[in-house]
């Protein structure tokens, strides 16, 4: 039941006259006849419909005191049902301002029902489809390393070109608006990780040697690592919003009639943004991880100057660079992967949110994807 | 017509953006049955003021009584009950995008009524086909032209046949048939069913085909400088601004 209706008028009704043998059927509406009064007599006139299947039935509407497009929906509905020829459906004595609306329809027009709306595919149409919409995607992010490329290689050559004032603004929204929940997390991460440690190698009374494990895993890998999802979520997710819904509003449509191409006008912006801000984010979260994690040595009793003596004593030059190389490509990626996303937008504003949901799940798989290789490389470059 | 109490009665209504008023003690009625255009040029506050008059925006002062309910101040239920009273086609159209064209006109169907889906289903390709969209129904929004769009919104809007349909610039961007085919679907749906239109439009043919009267906004008097037939206003008025707005249609008739 719904909470919200109208008010009845005066409730539509049905009286049904049973015939002899072979007079038609008299139906007889009476009332008001709209979308909220009618949900019963439609179905017992369709009822009667099927009951009286092979006699005339006469639908009597002397009595509709109102009948709006619903009404006459059902009317419709009374008219198109198949019948046989000796037994067909009438409708007599409806006011003619109403039936001028019932003319307007053509009953058998409506006698198929209209296309479904979510048809089911066939596996094997499914399977090419999904092919088809696959290469289409490869094939744009294989044009869109070309545009990028292109773009950059200009930025390179002619600095001058590039947007700065874009560039400055997307920075300062990935990075200075970033830093709260960077520093969130990254503390987090450092006291968690500091305390964890600490519990089992108190047992071997080796707690100074939090700060070897908290220093070489934050430098070398989480620090960069946590940087780039969080970054993913809430940049990348950004980047495709933005430009996605900027191809539904036919705004990509209109740059690139103004000769402007989307690559550089949008794309190397963001990503020059996010080559500088994310190393700057994750040597920031690195120190806030760190600062926790000496907070929680001071719990344990250990005093700072001792855990950072200690740290700087374990960790080298090569386990930050090795650590902050990473961070590059992260930023390369999250930023690619938004605005290839974002451009990748069909229509509507569903499809926003679709571009939005791929830029993030893509971005930290391509993430995981790289850390390993890097992990893989530093092994074999015994760094 | 005027015998009738007035379906909606706008009473000292302010409308503006921040402290900026666009219009000021704006007062004016509609009758039932009658189709209502709100005209004048760019900026003067149409769109505001039809935004003021369902309900979406809250004026800085006055009322805008629906049915003798003040929709300014509706909360709940009762704003719920006197927003399915009337009917709005937006601009753009405001398909959802996500549904196909029948899914859009069956929404407020399957949200109101009780009826069954086929029932729903049928009442909207009866609404679909008022505006010759009947073959369309199982396309997405996107995949219609810009004037099959307006029209699907205007079907949307009918869905449960409010009293009150308010258009926002019904014909602009439909071409001269369809746009001619929309003013007589308004004008029949006004005259069988007594369905009350407020329009807010610019194309002047449309304007002396349908209003029964209009009222005439200004920007720099910040509010309604005529009202009245269209025709009458056309041969009879004094006021520069509104021969103006009249007489370069018919420097372009000539044309």
């Amino acid at each position: 039941m719904r909470s919200h209706r109208r008010p009845l008028t005066s409730p539509a009704q049905l009286a049904l006259t049973a015939p002899s043998a072979d007079a038609p059927a008299r139906l007889a509406l009476t009332g008001h006849l709209n979308a909220y009064t009618i949900a019963e007599v439609w179905a017992q006139a369709r009822a009667a419909l099927t009951r009286f299947a092979l006699t005339p039935v006469v639908v009597d509407a002397a009595g509709v005191d109102y009948c709006d497009g619903a009404g006459i929906a059902m009317l419709v509905d009374l008219l198109r049902q198949p019948r046989t020829l000796d037994a067909p459906v009438r409708i007599e004595g409806l006011a003619p301002r109403y039936q001028a609306l019932l003319d307007q329809f053509d009953p058998a027009a409506f006698r198929e029902a209209p296309a479904r709306l979510h048809r089911s595919l066939s596996p094997t149409e499914r399977l090419g489809r999904t092919a088809s919409t696959t290469l289409d995607n490869l094939r744009s992010a294989v044009a869109f390393v070309g545009e990028v490329g292109a773009g950059l290689a200009a930025a390179a050559r002619r600095p001058e070109h590039v947007r700065w004032s874009d560039t400055w603004l997307v920075a300062q929204r990935l990075g200075v608006e970033g830093l709260p929940i960077i520093s969130l997390v990254g503390f987090l991460m450092g006291v968690i990780l500091a305390f964890q440690s600490a519990i089992a190698l108190r047992k071997f009374g080796a707690e100074i040697l939090v700060a070897d494990l908290l220093g070489i895993s934050l430098l070398r890998e989480l620090g960069a690592l946590m940087t780039a999802i969080l970054l993913a979520g809430r940049t990348g997710a950004a980047f495709a919003a933005e430009i996605g819904t900027m191809k539904v509003n036919e705004e990509i449509d209109a740059l690139v009639t103004m000769g402007l191409e989307p690559a550089r006008f949008l794309v190397v912006p963001r990503i020059l943004a996010a080559l500088m801000m994310t190393p700057l984010l994750t040597l920031y979260a690195i120190l806030i991880g760190l600062v926790g994690g000496g907070l929680v040595m001071l719990s344990f009793d250990i005093p700072i100057a001792l855990y950072r003596n200690e740290l700087f004593s374990f960790v080298t030059m090569t386990d930050f660079l090795g650590g902050m190389a990473k961070t590059f490509v992260f930023g390369l990626i999250v930023a690619w992967v938004g605005c290839l996303r974002g451009l990748q937008t069909r229509s509507g504003a569903a499809a926003v949110g679709l571009s939005a949901t791929s830029a993030v799940v893509t971005a930290i798989v391509l993430i995981v994807v790289a850390d390993g290789i890097f992990a893989l490389v530093y092994y074999h470059l015994d760094i | 017509m005027s015998a009738q109490l007035p379906i909606i009665r706008v009473r000292d209504l302010t409308v503006g953006y921040g402290r900026r008023a666009v219009l000021e003690k704006v007062s004016f009625d509609v009758y039932p049955g009658e189709v209502f255009v709100i005209l004048g040029g760019s900026g003067c506050g149409k769109s505001t003021l039809l935004k003021h008059m369902i309900g979406l925006l809250r004026p800085m002062a006055g009322q805008v009584l629906i049915e003798e309910q003040d929709i300014t101040t509706a909360q709940g239920e009762a704003r719920r009950t006197l927003l399915a009273r009337l009917g709005v086609m937006y601009q753009s159209g405001a398909l959802f995008g996500s549904m196909t064209v029948l899914e859009n006109v069956r929404l407020p169907l399957e949200e109101y009524t009780d009826l069954p889906l086929e029932a729903m289903d049928l009442i909207a390709r009866t609404k679909l086909a008022l505006v010759q969209l009947a073959g369309s129904g199982s396309m997405l929004p996107a995949e219609l032209s810009g004037g099959m769009q307006k029209r699907a919104a205007i079907a949307r809007a009918m869905a449960l046949d409010p009293p009150i349909l308010f258009l926002d610039e019904p014909s602009a961007g439909l071409d001269p048939i369809t746009s001619a085919g929309l003013d007589q679907l308004i004008l029949r749906l006004a005259r069988s069913l007594g369905v009350t239109f407020v329009v807010v439009t610019h194309e002047l043919p449309s304007i002396f085909t349908i209003a029964d009267r209009v009222i005439m906004l200004d920007k720099s008097a910040r509010g309604i400088v005529a009202e009245g037939n269209p025709h009458v206003l056309r041969d009879t008025s004094e006021d520069a601004r509104v021969r103006q707005f009249f007489n370069r249609e018919a420097v372009l008739e000539a044309v």
